[in-house]
Parts: C-alpha cells; sequence; structure tokens
C-alpha cells in the first residue's frame, strides 16, 4: 500500500512538473521579459567548426544587442543545443527548443541538409527560423516561418560558372560531389547549367562521399580528360584531402568551390596543395569597409582567430533577428515572421541584406584564391538587377584601376540570376588578359 | 594506358591497407573462430595514438624519416597493449560460452571504442601532420605514383613478410599454429593458450595500427569513425580469400582494393555510378558467400557432426 502511495505522488509530482515546464516556459512572448532565442548547429560532429563558429558569431551579435540596452529594455537570451551534424537529431533539438525552452525564434542550421531536417518542426510549430548559412533552394520553400540570411545555390553555383568561363576563360570543366550531400548536389546542378549556356562543356563528372578514405580514383577519371578546370563543392573536411590527392597526381587544374570549403581546418589537411584554387564566399575579411574590420577586429579579440564566413553569417542572422523584433515590437506571431521577411536593405558584415519573395537573401558573392594559408579577394559578383555600391567593391590586392563596376544587367531569366561585374580586382585574376576592362 | 596504370596503383595502394587490418580478421578467426568486430577500431585508435605522438613528440612540425619510424612503431606497440587488453578484458571472460555471446561482445567493443573517442574527442575530422616529405614520381607516360604510396606498399610488403616469418620460423608461431588446429589439444601438449590467443591479438592490432599511421600520411583526415567501413571491407577482404588463411587476406585485400578502384574509375562507362564503390566490396561478399564460402584460398573442412 505503502508503495502504491509511493509510487502515485511520484508520478502526481511528475505530472505537475511537466504542466508547468508546458505552460510558463522561460521564453514566453508578448511585449516584455526576457527574449529567448534558440540555436541549433554541429557542435560534436563532423562538420562541428562550422556549428561552433556560427555560434560564436550568434553570441557575439546577442552580446552587443544587450549590452547596448536590449531590445526596448529587452535582453537576449541564447539557448544552443548540439545536433552532431545529423538531421534526424536536428529535428529532436529543434522539437526541445520549441516545446520545452519555449524559444521565440531559431538560427540555424549550416548545412541544408540538416536545416530541411528541422525546419518542417519550426513551420508547424509557428516559431520563425533563420538560417545564416544553408543555400540550398528547397529550404525556404518549407513555409512562410523560414527564412535565411545568405544567397541560394543557384546564385552560388552561378558565380563559380560565370567566373570560371568568364575570368579564367575555361573551356572544360570537370566536377566531383559529394553524392550525399543536398548542399554539394544542388551547387552542381546550378553550376552544370550555368557553364553549358556560357559554352563551356561539362568533360566529366564523379562523386564522393563524407568519410571516403581515397580521392585518387575518381581524380584519376578526371585527370584522363584533362579539364582547365575541377569543381568541388564539397566541405572542407573531404576537400582538403582532394586538393592534396590532386596534386599528387599531378593535376594542375585549379580546383574551384563553394562556401563550404571555408575553414581554418581546411589549410592543415590540404596544406600548400590548396594554392592557385578558388572559392565563392559570402565576405572577405581583406574588405576595408569599416564595419567589416570592426567585426573582424572585434571577434578576433573575442574568440583569439579570424571569423569565417560562418562566424559571420551567423552575427547577421542574429542582428537582422534582432532588427525584425524591434521593428515588430513583439515577439508574438505572425508579426515577427512578417517583420522577418519586411527585411530591406539591412546593413550586414556579409553584404546589405535584402529578403525577397522567397524570404531568400540577394547580395554579392565575393570570389577569393587561395594562397599560402589565406584568401585573398579577387572580385564581387553581383546578383542580377542589384547595382554595386560605387567604389565598392574595394580590391586590396589592387588599388590602382579602382573605378565603380558596370550596374548589373537586368532581369532576364531566374537561372540566370548573376552578373559579371568585371571589378578592379582584375589584376589579381590569374589571367592578365582577362575579359572587359571597359 | 597511363589512365589504367594509375587505377590499378590507386587501387593497389588502398588494397594493400585492406591488406593489413585483413590479417588481423583472419589471423584472430584462425585461433578463436572469433570475428573481431573491434578490429577496425583498432585501427582507428593505431591512427589517434599517432597523432598524438607526433603532437607530443614535436614530430609533427615538419616531416623527418626519424619521426615517421618512432610514430609508426609507437603506435603499433601502443595498439598491440590495446588489443591485448580487449582480448584479456572484454573475450578471455566469456570464452567458454557460446560463439555468439563473443560475436556480439565484440560488436558491443566496437561500439564502445567508437564512442569513447567521439565523446572524449569529438567527430570533426583531424588532420593528420605530415611526416613524409611528399613527392610524386611520373612512370609509364603520365602515371603518377607518390611517396607515401611507396610507403605503403614498402612497409606492407615489409610487414606481411615479418607475418610469415613468425608464423612458419619461430617457436610462437609454430605454437599459434597449434592452437589455431585444435585449441584442446594444443593445451594438452602444454602450449600456454592463453598467452597464444594475447600474441595473437597483440599481432593483429599492431598491423592494423601501422595501416592507420600509414592511411594518415595518404589522406591527413582522421575521424574516430573512420574504422568502420574500412574495417568492413577488410573483413570482407578476409573472408574473400578464404578467412583463416593469410595468404588469402593479403589476396582478398589487393582484390577488393582493385575492385573499388576500377568500379570509381570505369564504372561509369558501363552505367555504375561512382558511388557504388562501397556496394561492390559486399556484393563480392554475398558471391563469395554463395558460391564459394571458403572463400578463393580456403580448404574446405569437413564440419564434424
Amino acid at each position: 500500500m505503502k508503495r502504491i502511495l509511493l509510487s502515485l505522488g511520484l508520478i502526481a509530482t511528475l505530472l505537475f512538473a511537466f504542466a508547468c515546464e508546458r505552460k510558463g516556459g522561460p521564453g514566453a512572448g508578448g511585449q516584455t521579459g526576457q527574449i529567448v532565442v534558440g540555436y541549433y548547429g554541429d557542435l560534436s560532429g563532423r562538420t562541428s567548426n562550422f556549428g561552433q563558429s556560427t555560434k560564436n558569431g550568434v553570441e557575439m551579435a546577442a552580446d552587443e544587442i544587450n549590452k547596448a540596452g536590449g531590445i526596448d529594455g529587452r535582453q537576449i537570451k541564447i539557448l544552443s543545443e548540439d545536433d552532431e551534424g545529423r538531421p534526424e537529431k536536428a529535428a529532436t533539438v529543434v522539437t526541445k527548443l520549441i516545446d520545452q525552452d519555449r524559444v521565440i525564434a531559431l538560427l540555424g542550421e549550416v548545412a541544408s541538409g540538416n536545416t530541411l531536417a528541422a525546419a518542417p518542426k519550426a513551420q508547424s510549430a509557428k516559431v520563425p527560423m533563420i538560417s545564416p548559412s544553408s543555400t540550398n533552394p528547397a529550404v525556404t520553400q518549407v513555409g512562410d516561418y523560414i527564412s535565411r540570411v545568405c544567397f541560394i545555390d543557384p546564385f552560388q553555383g552561378d558565380v563559380m560558372a560565370k567566373f570560371a568561363a568568364n575570368t579564367l576563360k575555361a573551356k572544360k570543366a570537370a566536377i566531383m560531389l559529394d553524392f550525399n550531400s543536398p548542399y554539394s548536389r544542388g551547387l552542381t546542378e546550378f553550376f552544370e547549367a550555368s557553364f553549358k549556356k556560357l559554352g563551356g562543356e561539362i568533360v566529366n563528372k564523379q562523386s564522393y562521399t563524407q568519410g571516403d578514405r581515397d580521392y585518387k580514383g575518381q581524380l584519376t577519371a578526371i585527370r584522363s580528360k584533362n579539364p582547365d578546370v575541377i569543381y568541388v563543392p564539397g566541405y572542407y573536411g573531404e576537400v582538403g584531402v582532394i586538393a592534396k590527392q590532386a596534386k599528387q597526381l599531378d593535376i594542375k587544374a585549379p580546383l574551384l568551390g563553394g562556401d563550404g570549403w571555408d575553414s581554418t581546418e581546411l589549410w592543415e589537411l590540404g596544406g600548400d596543395a590548396l594554392n592557385g584554387d578558388y572559392i565563392s564566399n559570402h565576405y572577405s575579411v581583406d574588405d576595408p569597409s569599416p564595419a567589416i574590420q570592426r567585426f573582424v577586429a572585434d571577434y578576433k579579440a573575442r574568440y583569439g582567430r579570424v571569423p569565417d564566413a560562418l562566424a559571420a553569417l551567423g552575427y547577421d542572422a542574429m542582428k537582422v533577428l534582432g532588427d525584425a523584433i524591434k521593428r515588430a515590437g513583439t515577439t508574438e506571431e505572425p508579426q515577427l515572421k512578417d517583420a522577418i521577411a519586411a527585411t530591406r536593405n539591412f546593413p550586414g558584415v556579409t553584404g546589405t541584406i535584402s529578403l525577397d519573395k522567397d524570404r531568400n537573401a540577394v547580395k554579392p558573392a565575393v570570389v577569393l584564391k587561395l594562397q599560402d594559408k589565406k584568401y585573398i579577394y579577387v572580385e564581387t559578383i553581383y546578383p542580377e538587377g542589384m547595382t554595386p555600391p560605387a567604389g565598392a567593391p574595394a580590391a586590396p590586392a589592387s588599388p590602382a584601376t579602382s573605378t565603380a563596376p558596370p550596374a548589373a544587367t537586368p532581369a532576364a531569366s531566374p537561372a540566370k540570376a548573376a552578373s559579371p561585374a568585371p571589378s578592379p580586382a582584375k589584376a589579381a585574376s590569374p589571367l592578365k588578359k582577362a575579359s572587359a576592362t571597359p | 594506358m597511363d589512365t589504367f596504370v594509375q587505377q590499378l596503383i590507386n587501387g593497389l595502394t588502398i588494397g594493400a591497407i585492406y591488406a593489413l587490418i585483413a590479417l588481423g580478421y583472419t589471423m584472430v578467426y584462425g585461433i578463436l573462430r572469433l570475428i573481431n568486430f573491434a578490429h577496425g577500431d583498432i585501427y582507428m585508435v593505431g591512427a589517434f595514438v599517432g597523432y598524438f605522438l607526433a603532437f607530443q613528440l614535436g614530430f609533427a612540425a615538419g616531416p623527418s624519416l626519424l619521426g615517421l619510424t618512432v610514430v609508426l612503431i609507437g603506435s603499433m606497440i601502443a595498439a598491440a597493449l590495446v588489443g591485448m587488453a580487449i582480448e584479456r578484458f572484454a573475450y578471455r571472460p566469456i570464452r567458454k560460452y557460446a560463439r555468439m555471446t563473443t560475436l556480439i561482445t565484440a560488436i558491443g567493443v566496437s561500439l564502445l571504442i567508437e564512442n569513447l573517442f567521439v565523446a572524449k574527442l569529438g567527430a570533426a575530422p583531424r588532420a593528420f601532420p605530415q611526416l613524409l616529405q611528399e613527392q610524386s614520381y611520373t612512370l609509364f607516360g603520365n602515371a603518377a605514383i607518390s611517396k607515401s604510396q611507396i610507403l605503403i606498399f614498402a612497409v606492407s610488403v615489409a610487414l606481411m613478410l615479418l607475418l610469415q616469418w613468425v608464423i612458419f620460423k619461430t617457436k610462437v608461431g609454430t605454437a599459434m599454429r597449434a592452437v589455431s588446429f585444435n585449441l584442446n589439444s594444443a593445451k594438452l601438449m602444454g602450449i600456454n593458450t592463453d598467452f597464444i590467443i594475447s600474441f595473437t591479438f597483440a599481432l593483429g592490432s599492431a598491423l592494423a595500427a601501422a595501416a592507420g599511421v600509414l592511411t594518415a600520411q595518404y589522406n591527413p583526415q582522421i575521424d574516430p569513425l573512420m574504422g568502420i567501413i574500412t574495417g568492413l571491407k577488410a573483413f570482407v577482404a578476409a573472408v574473400l580469400g578464404g578467412i583463416g588463411n593469410i595468404p588469402g587476406a593479403v589476396l582478398g585485400g589487393l582484390l577488393i582494393g582493385i575492385a573499388e578502384t576500377f568500379v570509381v574509375g570505369y564504372g561509369q562507362n558501363v552505367g555504375i555510378p561512382t558511388t557504388f564503390r562501397d556496394a561492390v566490396a559486399f556484393a563480392i561478399l554475398i558471391l563469395v558467400l554463395l558460391f564459394r564460402p571458403t572463400g578463393l584460398l580456403g580448404s574446405t573442412v569437413q564440419e564434424k557432426v
């Protein structure tokens, strides 16, 4: 009898605790009290550098907002969850953040595959989610509560295709993609379409999967076709080794990549083999604009390392969210998600952020050259319809010929999202005679 | 032609790695009739011991032959100790029970090692320091062979010859063969079977650790889960060659390596996507089990009923 009573008592206590949690979580919305924002990312898995950098950026932005008095006097609190880089875990931790911690908004993830797994949870719970850096187009198609502060794969793939065809004058390209990654497949698709449209030819296409030990089989097949460039839209862990093994096979063609390459670990894996390769990215730490330089200096002071693009995007995502809460004047839905979607011309570290009707950021991409453990700025490529600000982009390597790049050509088809902006940085590009310097 | 030669070199390189690991599977099976599923993780442990040795002893700064030798031998010794510890604490206490018990224990040990490393070190890939000055040599027109590949061939051949010598020319080797022939009779003949079993685990683990350090020179990306797929493929190699048969393990390893590389290199021409490289090893496993369960070099032993 005693035992039954005891267990009944225990159950009652548990039920009570649970009920309390459900009712009044820490982040209960409204106009007052602390603003609880959830961050989820890979903090211990294969891409944990990405998750950690983004988290650093998010926390730094939140601290800056809090130090400046918060938003209408309300302080921001970031709750972080580790999804180990696994889609199923991402969905679980996001559910936890929503149901248990009652966050008013979510920031994350980096890898598109993980964001895609978590986004439906946020959408059905009507909690806005801003992805700092998932570039696969499908991410924001999940629903109107999902948005992002980075450009999308069609643009990024297009940028590299244009750079390869116009600046590097490449005719033949080979592709080596990470078969299981939506990110890599997305970039491949759009690079391929755009490069073909520009008169190029894809001579060979190979794939690998994360964690492969050997890439020489694929690289040998690619070598036999003699491509001018090899597009490797993967993540840093594999790309570093691919670059190394390509050099061992005496492949001279430069490798081209995307923002997935951007990590200090890349250099430890690839070393000098990466010299002469190019990537498209969200921003350049060499950009002399005072806003960027202040961000870089603050980040270095706080974390002791140079912020990669993911840190900058995490920072921007938090700042965009803060701005939206301020404009909405509340953390209630649907006002907040509408305010996020209405973000226009927000001055971010990674460029001016305007969300289009699909809640994707429309902003330029930079092309960086890899040389001796540094990312050297080469040129900025603007999306169609966006006029580059006068004087920008600045090229630290060659200030001499600085004139404002010509305005981008007006709208054509949606696939053709970028237009080349022959920039003053031409001198830094490898082929001296490269296209139009008007 | 040079593409073919190049693919052959690539295939033999990973084949040699599989062969080194497969030797451990096959030796343990030969003696205990146990598939030691933790063996792939010993390969990972070897790579990580090498990684920490290189940093602790200051060899990570630059390539040196001394550093490579010390790291290689050091990680082989450490892995041998780990292998012996696993045998002593996980397998020996349950050796008297049904074989299935040991098999499941082996899977448990494998999961334990993997998750211990993930918990302590994180799953993010790490960069193994360069201990060998990398350089490529060209042969047959355009086929290139790198120093790390030559190292893999040289060290694995040397280790295989050494193993052959240990098994056929030494007293302990004779005892190993006796134990693999019949454990109980060997015990009756006064052979310390516990020691021999322990020694076999040490030998196999050392070879796996060597494979770990060698691959890390070839592909510097190491992570706590790197042993899963590689270990499974080495197991397939051991079965292909005839499990329990030492030359068979080497042959199986090389064949799996070449098959895998050719799928990547030429599969597209006949409509097999590159990503089927891992599937090929297991397709081979199924075919072997269907048509020649004893493997290529395995002998048919009459099961007593």
